[in-house]
């Protein structure tokens, strides 16, 4: 009855600590319950040169260049950007554009490692298990060098959270162990099999952000995964002030926004950051990874990868090497033939379409799912008219109304758009989920947002051009004004009788408007 | 396969076909009820209305080059019952088919079908219908045939004749079979300056005998116990939402009683308005017809106070003694623009849309 009755709650949006809207996509969480396995190296493994929410990386080994595993072996280019790491020791035997995982289907430099079967590691990199004694600053350098992503899916840089600000001090960091898409499973075995190391990162994290107090958020479907970071809690040192919250199972519930408010009951205003209201989040997964980093001394080179799916008999929650070919991995839960299956990169939910199966695992890969036909017919029959029921702004957790604003994309009237706030909407895919009439909502949104951003790219492509002709014909005409000026000055000193005669005023503005 | 494959790559399996069999499976209670109710009349009228409106949908599809299994998405055959529980059992079967013509045509696909009519399809219908024969669309019959011999309703060839020849067939004339509806009782008294209390007694009027369904009124709308029980089903099924059945009745039972506890020799108490009427199937299934009312819970909201204003204002002031089903109907012009201010607050912003 009380769980009853919380449903009924959340369902009139009235327990503070749910957000509002959401769906109850069907879990498929088959390999909950199986141990990490650990996939075999590849014998070429492909590493692209962005694998990150950001700028790419340069290579810094030439074809033929020997590398261990863990070694740097490209550079990052921009800020926001991490470097690449060899994920084994052996051979660069080419470095050229090939296909990644990606929507669009398009490629990006790659290179490639042809392994030695040695596997030797880098030592390079001290452990820093002092971490306690180091400032943040070199911390954070430490996780940014070791080339650490948000491991979610997201892939945004982690360093660039782990800043201290003043003016915006850290009161809590949420660790994720959401993990709310379906058959995915990292997160929950990682937290079953590895507590104390993310706990360990978890610690460190909160020394580089100051945080005062964690949060390590889990869904109630995973109530083994609580019990196992309660129990490593409890075997940890000064972390009295962690404590684990158990959420109810809604999709999107790991998404960052969506889980602070369900935690905290706080807004992240519009254009502004977790940060700004006291919040970290970081993903357990991500928590691992700085406590390798920091503690051992280790890149990121390897990451958790659910191979699953309903077309998949023998799936398995893997660790694997970052630059594994899809293909290889599928082949080893024996999915060797792949034709006529549907595979997806990431959960069904917010995962993309794999039209090439030669492209490799990179850091934002959390998931590999081999989809039969009719599951994939079933979750795209055809589009019928809107019935306008509603269920859709009902599902939306960021509140938009997805029916008006799919329709002011699909008619090309982007202004309406963006009043009805396309650019808010994080694509979860709730609204798809939950119409009868099978319409694409996303589809229309991203059809939306490239069109306003493309129309925006040539607007300051128009605007830069116009400034350009702009300054070039006030040059000439100031260039002529300075002519005439000197002409009249010639002509006065030849004519001294003239009287009120002073430089033309346009001559002025034309300089003026120049600076 | 379609070529279109953007995420999500599941889908919860609501399709439209479903949600309108639902509704359909809703309205069962008080289609039983009028069959016990009004005998045979009320089964010719729910055939002949759900045939017509299915062949007519049948027809439009064809001629629009359209595909004919869109027949299956159950909405043709939903307006059709609709419009035949909104009718008195009393039309004869040119009506009823015409009503049905209208509610397809003119109702649904002169603005392009499905999801595109500001009305709602049966509804239109009924009013065009009201408009253009008052005397027929306020002929009641009492149920559970108490005007026997003039017509048994447990006689299938009494009530056929009844239905295609009109009561001529039986050699009475309206006035001996026909009764007024407590609404329009009501309402007639009122003008001839007799107070409420008065009128009522004067009718015999029961609210159990409201509530159960025993009081004259359209065949599907007599009876509140039945459409309660549908709206239940629905809200449980997740078919509707609260908003709108709770706005509206609320709307109504708050004015009627304000005005009922100020005048009470002018105005109806609010438990009258509840039972009288189409105001529970309004409320439930019309109101709440996706197509023609607003996205958002808050619009919803709206929507539904602007619905019980009106049915209670028509009902108090109005020409007509039925207000409920204009109210929707006008309610529901307002729909686009209820759409566009009644938004909710997106995430991140205050209420002023600001950041
Ligand atoms: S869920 Fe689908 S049919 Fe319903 S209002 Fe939204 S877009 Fe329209
Ligand atoms: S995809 Fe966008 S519009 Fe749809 S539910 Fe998610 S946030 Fe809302």
């Amino acid at each position: 009855m009380p769980a009853m009755l919380r449903k009924l709650a959340q369902r009139l949006g009235m327990l503070q600590h749910s957000f509002a809207g959401g769906v109850h996509p069907e879990m498929f969480k088959v390999t909950a319950g199986l141990p990490i396995e650990v996939a075999p190296i590849a014998p070429v493994h492909i590493l692209p040169m962005k694998q990150h929410i950001g700028e790419a990386c340069s290579p810094l080994v030439k074809v033929g260049d020997r590398v261990l595993r863990g070694q740097k072996i490209a550079k990052s280019e921009g800020y926001l950007s991490v470097p690449v790491h060899a994920p084994t020791s052996g051979r660069v035997v080419r470095i050229e554009e090939h296909a990644i995982p990606h929507p669009s289907g398009m490629g990006l430099p790659c290179i490639f490692v042809e392994s030695d079967g040695l596997d030797e590691v880098d030592e390079s990199l001290e452990p820093m298990a002092d971490w306690r004694e180091i400032n943040p600053a070199i911390l954070r350098e430490r996780v940014r060098m070791c080339g650490l992503a948000g491991l979610g899916g997201a892939v945004f840089p982690t360093f660039i959270k782990l800043i201290q600000d003043k003016r915006f001090p850290i009161e809590t960091l949420v660790l994720n162990g959401i993990e709310c898409e379906p058959w995915l499973t990292n997160d929950h075995r990682m937290m079953l099999e590895n507590p104390d190391d993310i706990l360990s990162g978890m610690a460190i994290v909160m020394h580089m952000v100051g945080a005062k107090s964690g949060i390590i958020a889990i869904e109630d479907n995973k109530p083994d995964a609580a019990t196992a970071m309660r129990e490593a809690l409890s075997r940890a040192s000064d972390m009295e002030n962690v404590r684990v919250v158990v959420l109810p199972t809604r999709y999107p519930q790991g998404s960052e926004k969506q889980l602070i408010y369900s935690l905290t009951g706080k807004e992240v205003a519009a254009g502004r950051l977790p940060m700004h209201i006291g919040v970290v989040c970081q993903n357990v997964g991500t928590s691992k990874a700085v406590h390798d980093a920091v503690m051992l001394g280790r890149t990121l080179t390897e990451r958790l990868v659910t191979v699953s799916g309903d077309a998949c008999d023998n799936p398995a929650t893997m660790s694997v090497r970052l630059g594994m070919p899809v293909r290889t991995l599928f082949a080893q839960r024996g999915l060797d033939d792949l034709s006529g299956l549907h595979l997806l990169h990431g959960g069904p939910m917010m995962g993309e379409r794999l039209k090439n199966v030669d492209v490799p695992v990179i850091k934002s890969t959390t998931g590999l799912l081999a989809m039969s036909n009719a599951t994939m017919q079933q979750a795209h029959t055809e589009e019928q008219p809107c019935i306008r029921c509603g269920h859709c702004s009902e599902a939306c957790p960021v509140h938009l109304v997805p029916n008006l604003l799919a329709d002011a994309c699909r008619s090309d009237q982007f202004d309406k758009a963006e009043n009805y706030h396309l650019f808010d909407c994080i694509e979860c895919g709730s609204c798809s989920y939950v119409c009868p009439s099978n319409i694409p909502l996303v589809h229309y949104f991203r059809y939306g947002k490239g069109q306003i951003a493309q129309t925006r790219r040539e607007q300051i492509f128009a605007e830069a051009s116009r400034k350009r002709s702009e300054a070039r014909d006030a040059r000439i005409e100031a260039e002529k004004a300075e002519k005439a000026a000197r002409r009249s000055r010639v002509r006065q000193e030849h004519a001294p009788v003239k009287t009120g005669e002073t430089v033309e005023p346009e001559a002025k503005d034309a300089t003026q408007e120049k600076s | 396969m379609p070529v279109m494959l953007s995420p999500p790559h599941a889908h919860g399996g609501d399709s439209i076909r479903m949600t309108m069999l639902t509704v359909i499976l809703a309205l069962l209670p008080a289609t039983a009820i009028s069959v016990y109710l009004f005998g045979w009349l009320a089964v010719l009228l729910i055939v002949t209305c759900m045939g017509t409106a299915l062949l007519t949908e049948a027809l439009c599809l064809k001629w629009m080059k359209r595909p004919l299994s869109t027949l299956l998405d159950n909405s043709a055959a939903l307006t059709g019952l609709f419009l035949a529980l909104t009718l008195p059992a009393a039309v004869p079967w040119w009506m009823a088919v015409l009503a049905s013509v209208f509610a397809i045509v003119l109702g649904k696909q002169i603005y392009g079908g499905l999801g595109y009519n500001i009305f709602n399809p049966a509804l239109s219908a009924r009013i065009i219908l009201l408009i253009s024969f008052p005397l027929h669309m306020t002929t009641w019959i009492m149920p559970m045939s108490a005007v026997e011999p003039a017509l048994n309703l447990y006689d299938f060839s009494l009530c056929l004749s009844f239905f295609l020849v009109g009561p001529d067939a039986l050699k009475v004339g309206f006035d001996a079979i026909s009764m007024a509806s407590p609404l329009g009782y009501v309402k007639t008294e009122a003008t001839l300056g007799v107070p409420v209390s008065e009128a009522l007694n004067a009718y015999n009027y029961s609210y159990l005998n409201a509530f159960l369904g025993f009081e004259a009124g359209s065949i599907g709308e007599t009876s509140a116990l039945a459409l309660l029980i549908g709206g239940i089903f629905l809200l449980a099924r997740h078919t509707i939402t609260w908003h709108i059945p709770f706005s509206y009745i609320a709307t109504v039972l708050l004015l009627a009683g304000l005005f009922n506890a100020l005048y009470p020799e002018q105005f109806t108490p609010p438990l009258f308005h509840l039972f009288a009427g189409g105001l529970i199937l309004c409320a439930f299934f019309m109101a709440t017809d996706p197509v023609s009312s607003p996205v958002t819970p808050l619009g919803q909201i709206v929507f539904g106070i602007g619905c019980g204003v009106l049915t209670w204002s028509i009902r108090s002031f109005g020409g007509y003694p039925e207000g409920a089903m204009f109210a929707v109907l006008l309610m529901n012009c307002a729909v686009p623009l209820i759409d566009h201010y009644f938004r909710p607050r997106v995430y991140g912003y205050k209420s002023g849309g600001r950041s």
